[in-house]
């Protein structure tokens, strides 16, 4: 093998590095390398003078590989090998040495970092040794998208991708697509009515011509990669056919199972056959099979006998559907922090406390009280009521570290709404403090403090409990620094956002990260908010993080933009960095067909081929192999031979 | 503890080689680095795309060339990028530590873990207890090549 032409480029980052790591030291050992014919370092390489600095010193010294120590090669390895390909190199011949994330952040010592950057300059530096030229494989693009999640996150996502041309199979867990915003009341800042807003562009959804809307359904399997997804999806059977359904109520009317309805968070009740609520998309009534009397065999059967135009089925089976996309929105959303978890404030056992979305569904027209403020219990009305915020958020030690940032708006909307519904009632509303920041928020807050004349009071809310009739609250002023009871008629909490339910299940289905608290796990907390870490897999909304309705609209519209950039390309680049056989040591024992994940190898005149199409490079095949027939490129069994010697050296 | 032993205890350095995967663990390093989160400098990272791709010969050759202790870490069972890779990792492993313990070599001397993309914390107590638990068993010679 010819020797190759190495050149090193080692990044200050400012401060970042050479704060710890002697950069000029690094890029002098480098300079004794074997193979580097040229090391420089830079205050900031990723900087416009910087990667010329580079393209020059290719050009200059005849380069064929080139090895930048800097950030972790998430951020900018990308960067760096576009560069070097604009000098005219081969974009896979250039490495990232790791020396910010992984030494110079880490370690305070400035000698000890240093050695250790220089070690892991040096692995790169021999990796670079035996990099290969590759060429990116081209494969074609499937232009349809799967948006996973019906909330207003996947139905803005779904519109904005069907609405540049590309066709969208939207899949929604419940019966109806609309998610949580379907149960607010109004919004703030504005007070606009939540329904009001959403039900339009739900019509518009279950109108258009490129959207595919899969409700009552879940994803099962997702295969493939960027640009070729295989997607199973399963839809459960409603027991009833949209198509003839007329939404006549004939069905429930006789039905004999009364359940707690969800929609009102079991604030009313439904049949076991029922319609979400009344202007659900698709407009069909569902039969919940787990609350029926039972279907096989049937043990009721009245609903089908009432059904005029015969739109129930009892024989309805599940479906299992296999789809072809090239890219995925994930947009699962939130649930509440169960009251459950809060044993100070009653752990949900009593009478009148309720959680936001509750009283979302005391306030809204179309709610459990039609629109009137009523207590549960009794169904009067509260003169006295409590909004408790950071309610399970903000509290490391036992329960959510991160701050859940809706709850300080919305329970100032809910303070507002119970006062324009009780004008004559009192408000109180503790706090820790209040976090406004969005367009109108801070005004928002003040208007409710000043002319609805809700009262602020800072401080935690130490214990619930029920006393005569009331919900006694024992509080702390800190602001006068004075204990504080309050006999309310109700308690409304403001609980933490959590990720939803089925959020573990479906990042381990798409194989995407998480973080610490469950949220999806963006690829960049900063460059790349929209994008997972896995090609062609998007986040949108409160899946990600919670957020308001503005921001949630935002993401899935930056989501979907990112989508049909994506796929207006006429091929995609599947990396070269693939699995390549010798076949003269190739024995044909079939070792990696067995370990391939992917099914990417089969046998071919007794001696293994790879698709290289499906290969992905994870390189299992590589470890199983007894006779080093099969290795990654790049990635190959000599190159980290070369690196375990130069962290070692 | 004899004079010896402490002696070693505090004047050498274990020397470590970190197979990361680039997707959970090599991810993990680097919220580690982000979080700015100190741990020992003794371990570097090399990364590679999964901890199936590991070959037991890695690892071998690592302590031949003189590492002291031997980390692979990768995604927490069933969270695998590549499906199921750390599942044939994790069984190749189970062989390695096996194998040491045949030939003589302290057990500890090799270590697996499952740090995701978001334990930056994780990754350095993994280090952190790694170098705590080398230092009692001093340098490795048993397999080195060069003993010099």
């Amino acid at each position: 093998m010819t020797k190759k032409r190495t050149g090193v480029f080692v990044c200050h980052c400012g401060n970042n590095i050479a704060a710890t790591v002697d950069v000029k030291k690094v890029a002098e050992a480098m300079s004794n390398e074997e193979n580097v014919v040229a090391s420089e370092d830079y205050v900031y390489m990723c900087s416009d003078p910087g990667q010329n600095a580079v393209i020059q010193s290719i050009k200059e010294n005849n380069l064929d590989s080139v090895v930048i120590s800097c950030c972790s090669p998430n951020l900018h390895e990308k960067t760096f090998r576009d560069n070097a390909k604009r000098a005219g190199l081969n974009s896979f011949t250039c490495e990232i040495a790791n020396i910010r994330e992984q030494c110079a952040w880490v370690h305070k010592d400035k000698a000890v970092a240093t050695e250790k950057a220089i070690k892991i300059s040096r692995s790169a530096v021999r990796r670079a040794g035996r990099d290969q030229a590759l060429v990116p494989i081209a494969v074609p693009v499937t232009r349809k998208v799967l948006v996973i999640g019906g909330g207003i996150a996947g139905i803005q996502a779904a519109l904005d991708i069907a609405n540049a041309g590309l066709k969208v199979i939207l899949v929604e867990k419940l019966a109806t697509i609309g998610g949580h915003m379907l149960q607010l009341s109004e919004t703030f800042p504005t007070l606009d009515c939540s329904q009001c807003i959403l039900s339009p562009k739900m019509v518009d959804v279950s109108r258009h011509e490129n959207i595919e809307l899969m409700t009552y359904s879940e994803v099962m399997e997702v295969n493939g990669s960027v640009g070729n997804f295989q997607v199973k999806i399963k839809k459960k059977p409603t027991y009833v056919d949209p198509e003839l359904c007329k939404i006549c109520d004939d069905c429930a009317a006789v039905c004999p199972v009364v359940v707690p309805n969800e929609h009102d968070l079991g604030l009313t009740a439904r049949r076991a056959i029922h319609i979400p609520f009344a202007q659900a998309i698709p407009a069909s009534y569902t039969l919940d099979e787990n609350a029926c009397l039972g279907l096989n065999p049937v043990r009721c059967g009245k609903c089908k006998d009432a059904c005029d135009v015969g739109a129930i089925n009892y024989d309805m089976l599940p479906k299992t559907i296999t789809e072809e996309v090239g890219a995925i929105v994930v947009a699962t959303g939130y649930d509440l922090y169960a009251q459950e978890h809060m044993n100070e404030l009653g752990g949900g056992q009593i009478d009148d406390v309720l959680d936001g979305l509750q009283f979302e569904r005391l306030c809204s027209a179309s709610g459990a009280t039609k629109g009137q403020v009523l207590r549960p219990s009794d169904r009067t009305i509260p003169k006295d009521v409590v909004f408790i915020q950071c309610v399970g958020s903000r509290d490391p030690a036992n329960h959510c570290a991160y701050c859940s940032k809706i709850c300080c708006m919305y329970t100032a909307k809910h303070a507002s709404l119970y006062k324009h519904h009780v004008p004559d009632g009192r408000a109180y509303v503790f706090y820790i403090d209040i976090r406004s920041g969005g367009k109108g928020y801070e005004e928002f807050v003040q208007r409710i403090m000043e002319e609805d004349e809700a009262i602020y009071l800072r401080g935690r809310v130490s214990k619930l409990y029920r006393k005569d009739g009331k919900v006694r609250v024992l509080g702390t002023d800190t602001l006068t620094g004075q204990n504080v009871e309050i006999d309310a008629d109700m308690v409304v909490l403001a609980l933490a956002m959590e990720p939803s339910k089925g959020t573990a299940d479906i990042a381990k289905t798409l194989k995407i990260g998480r973080d610490k608290d469950g949220f999806l796990a963006e690829a960049h907390p900063k460059l790349k908010p929209v994008e997972s870490v896995t090609a062609g897999i998007f986040l949108a909304g409160c899946a990600q993080g919670p957020k308001d309705i503005p921001e949630t609209v935002s993401q899935a519209s930056a989501a979907a933009a990112k989508v049909i950039g994506l796929l207006s390309q006429p091929t995609l680049s599947h990396a070269p960095t693939v699995a390549k056989v010798r076949n003269s040591h190739c024995t044909g024992c079939e070792m990696c067909v067995t370990a391939c994940p992917y099914n990417a190898i089969s046998l071919e005149n007794g001696k293994a081929l790879v698709n290289e199409v499906l290969c992905e490079g994870c390189g299992s095949c590589s470890a199983t192999c007894v006779r080093s027939a099969i290795e990654v490129k790049n990635t190959t069994g000599l190159q980290i031979q070369d690196m375990i010697e130069a962290c070692l050296a | 503890m004899s004079e010896q032993q402490a002696e070693t205890t505090t004047d050498y350095e274990p020397r470590i080689v970190a197979f990361l995967c680039k997707w959970c663990s090599s991810a993990g390093s680097d919220l580690a680095g982000v979080s700015r989160i100190q741990y020992p400098a003794n371990a570097t990272p090399i990364t590679v795309p999964c901890t199936g791709s590991i070959s037991p010969n890695y690892i071998l050759s690592a302590l031949k060339k003189g590492a002291d202790g031997v980390l692979v870490s990768g995604c927490h069972i069933g969270d695998c990028h590549y499906i199921e890779g750390n599942f044939l990792a994790r069984r190749k492993i189970h062989l390695v530590k096996e194998l040491l313990g045949f030939v003589g070599v302290e057990q500890d001397r090799f270590r697996m873990s499952w740090v995701s993309a978001a334990e930056g914390a994780k990754y350095s107590q993994v280090i952190k207890d790694f170098v705590d638990d080398l230092r009692p068993l001093g340098p490795q010679t048993k397999v080195k090549a060069d003993r010099s």
